[in-house]
């Protein structure tokens, strides 16, 4: 059979598999979850294909590289499927941010800058859906808005999730007196250097067009001297850096900052020296803070996904070390053998 | 989202994925429509957040109205706003070779401009402060308390000075880097070593997190297979 014919036979099996699938859900079908019994089993089963990849590898025989893929793809997919979590320390940062929130009395103003677009959405949006809750739970007043362009509609994401909870819902918040979503304001860090002087000059209207002066929540809000604490979700410019930049060392913001892994790094070093108060690292970190805040959101959900991804990465990164050093011991065995 | 949305994106999810086996038509399809739409919604974003926003209703802005029509608050056009206008023209003119050269008028202004906004930003919160965290009493919990840090704190001090001291060793090129002043520098690259390795390990995890998310969408989304 021509490779042609293969991959139309592929795409055709993917298109039918959907198409049961999604006839399923859309009948009201239930989702899957494996027994423990099976967990185990895909678990086991998966530790010993990769010990037969290294068996095979250090036999000389090398794997496809779209093998490697396929394994990443089960070690993400699968664990989604299982009936399993993981145990999680809390990291020191992690605490400061959460201390750092329940030291706001009732009533305090929280600002929340949504700094990132869908792609960062699955590290930072389970941030942002349990530090907003957090924020209800003490009944503290939340302003949101955004550097970038999509960040305050990940906001109402957000909000929309954590307002459709029992426990939230129930405090009937309001929106203009409990939270408000001033939205986006073009212009970058200058923008947070504008909010220094005034808030209301930045975003005359909020993300609804409503005029600044006709929220009531905002109506004693000029700076940041009338901001009690602030959180920046960011992924990368403008974000964290600047806000640590203007808001922090200029005006003398409380602040802490959730980040994508990528950015995460950086940071530190602007939480060594306490400039931030608080600090989420990617995923792991809004895993952390959902064990802190008792929510149940995606964070610890995926942090399965991620631990069994990073145990293949590692598998495979000794794989490929074990196939170097074997293809150079045996390139030096070809080379004493033409020399005797 | 509706079915058509659903399906539309995850035939561009899997477009995008299909690349992982080989460089195809459905992957340079997907490719396209995103790198389109990127475009174009930068764009409109542009237009609307900063020209139409900013400057058309900076320069022609409407008065407040009652409800009953009448004025509360005249408006006050700001013609400052000519003088970035005038410098945004500039920066198109590059599409005319001849006297392109004047789009450097504005690129200076920018240059000059967020140098001299930001020189006293970056100094104070990059360099003073990240100075001043690493000036840190190695046995102490703070400066003139006696040695009443725990050895977790003192380890995580020692580290901080030895790390910030060799790191700058290994930058400093103007002595070759031998003997004691050569082995103080290769702590310094294995320091440098570790930061990667940690940066590395923090990349690892964040396309690890978008692919997460992704096959999340695939099989909680759009196929219901998982809670």
């Amino acid at each position: 059979m021509s490779t042609r014919a293969k991959e139309i036979i592929a795409i055709a099996s993917i298109t039918v598999f959907a198409l049961i699938f999604y006839i399923r859900k859309v009948t009201g079908g239930l989702p899957f979850e494996f027994p423990m019994a099976v967990t185990y089993g895909v678990i086991g089963l998966l530790a010993l294909s990769l010990l037969w990849i290294l068996i095979l590898t250090i036999q000389g025989k090398l794997i496809e590289r779209r093998v490697v893929f396929v394994y990443v793809a089960f070690a993400v997919g699968l664990p989604l499927f299982m009936p399993i979590s993981q145990k999680m320390t809390i990291s020191p940062e992690v605490q400061q941010l959460y201390d750092a929130v329940l030291e706001q009395k009732p009533g305090s103003r929280v600002l929340i800058s949504f700094d990132y677009d869908p792609p960062s959405a699955p590290e930072l949006q389970p941030m942002a859906e349990s530090f907003i809750r957090l924020c209800f739970e003490r009944d503290l007043q939340v302003i949101i808005m955004g550097l970038w362009p999509q960040g305050p509609q990940q906001a109402n994401l957000a909000l929309q999730k954590v307002l459709e909870e029992e426990a939230i819902a129930a405090k009937n918040l309001q929106y203009g007196v409990d939270y408000v979503n001033l939205g986006f304001q073009s212009g970058n860090e200058f923008v947070i250097q504008g909010m220094g002087d005034s808030f209301k000059k930045k975003f005359p209207t909020d993300y609804q067009g409503r005029p600044y002066d006709d929220i009531p929540m905002l109506s004693n809000v000029k700076n940041f001297y009338n901001i009690d604490y602030c959180f920046n979700l960011s992924s990368g410019f403008p974000g964290s850096v600047e806000w640590v930049q203007v808001a922090v060392d200029r005006y003398g913001q409380d602040m802490g900052a959730g980040n994508t892994a990528v950015q995460a790094p950086t940071m530190y070093a602007y939480l060594n020296a306490n400039q931030l108060n608080g600090l989420l690292g990617g995923m792991n970190g809004a895993a952390e803070f959902e064990i802190l805040c008792d929510y149940e959101g995606k964070g610890r959900k995926y942090m399965v996904s991620q631990s069994f991804s990073h145990v293949v990465v590692i598998a495979f990164v000794l794989i490929g070390n074990v196939a170097f050093f074997m293809s150079g011991r045996k390139s030096a065995l070809n080379g004493e053998k033409e020399q005797a | 989202m509706d079915h058509f949305s659903l399906w539309l994106a995850a035939f561009l999810t899997l477009g995008i994925v299909s690349f992982l086996y080989k460089d195809n038509a459905w992957y340079k399809i997907s490719e396209a429509i995103f790198v389109g739409i990127s475009a174009g919604y930068w764009v409109v974003s542009l237009f609307w957040d900063n020209f139409y926003a900013k400057f058309w209703k900076g320069v022609f802005p409407e008065d407040q109205l009652n409800e009953a029509g009448e004025v509360i608050q005249a408006a006050q056009p700001d013609y400052w706003l000519f003088i970035g206008g005038a410098l945004g023209l500039l920066m198109l003119l590059r599409l005319v070779p001849k006297i392109g050269w004047m789009s450097r008028w504005s690129l200076a202004f920018i240059v000059g401009a967020t140098s001299g906004l930001w020189l006293m930003n970056y100094l104070s919160s990059n360099v003073l402060v990240q100075i001043q965290g690493t000036i840190v009493p190695l046995f102490s919990s703070a400066f003139g308390t006696g040695f009443d840090a725990t050895w977790e704190t003192a380890v995580q001090n020692i580290v901080i000075l030895v790390g910030t001291f060799t790191g700058l060793v290994y930058f400093y090129f103007s002595k070759e880097h031998k003997g004691a002043f050569g082995r103080t520098a290769r702590v310094g690259i294995f320091f440098l070593m570790i930061t990667f390795g940690a940066s590395f390990g923090y990349t690892v995890m964040s396309r690890m997190s978008l692919l997460i998310g992704r096959i999340d969408f695939l099989l909680h989304d759009w196929l219901g297979m998982i809670e």
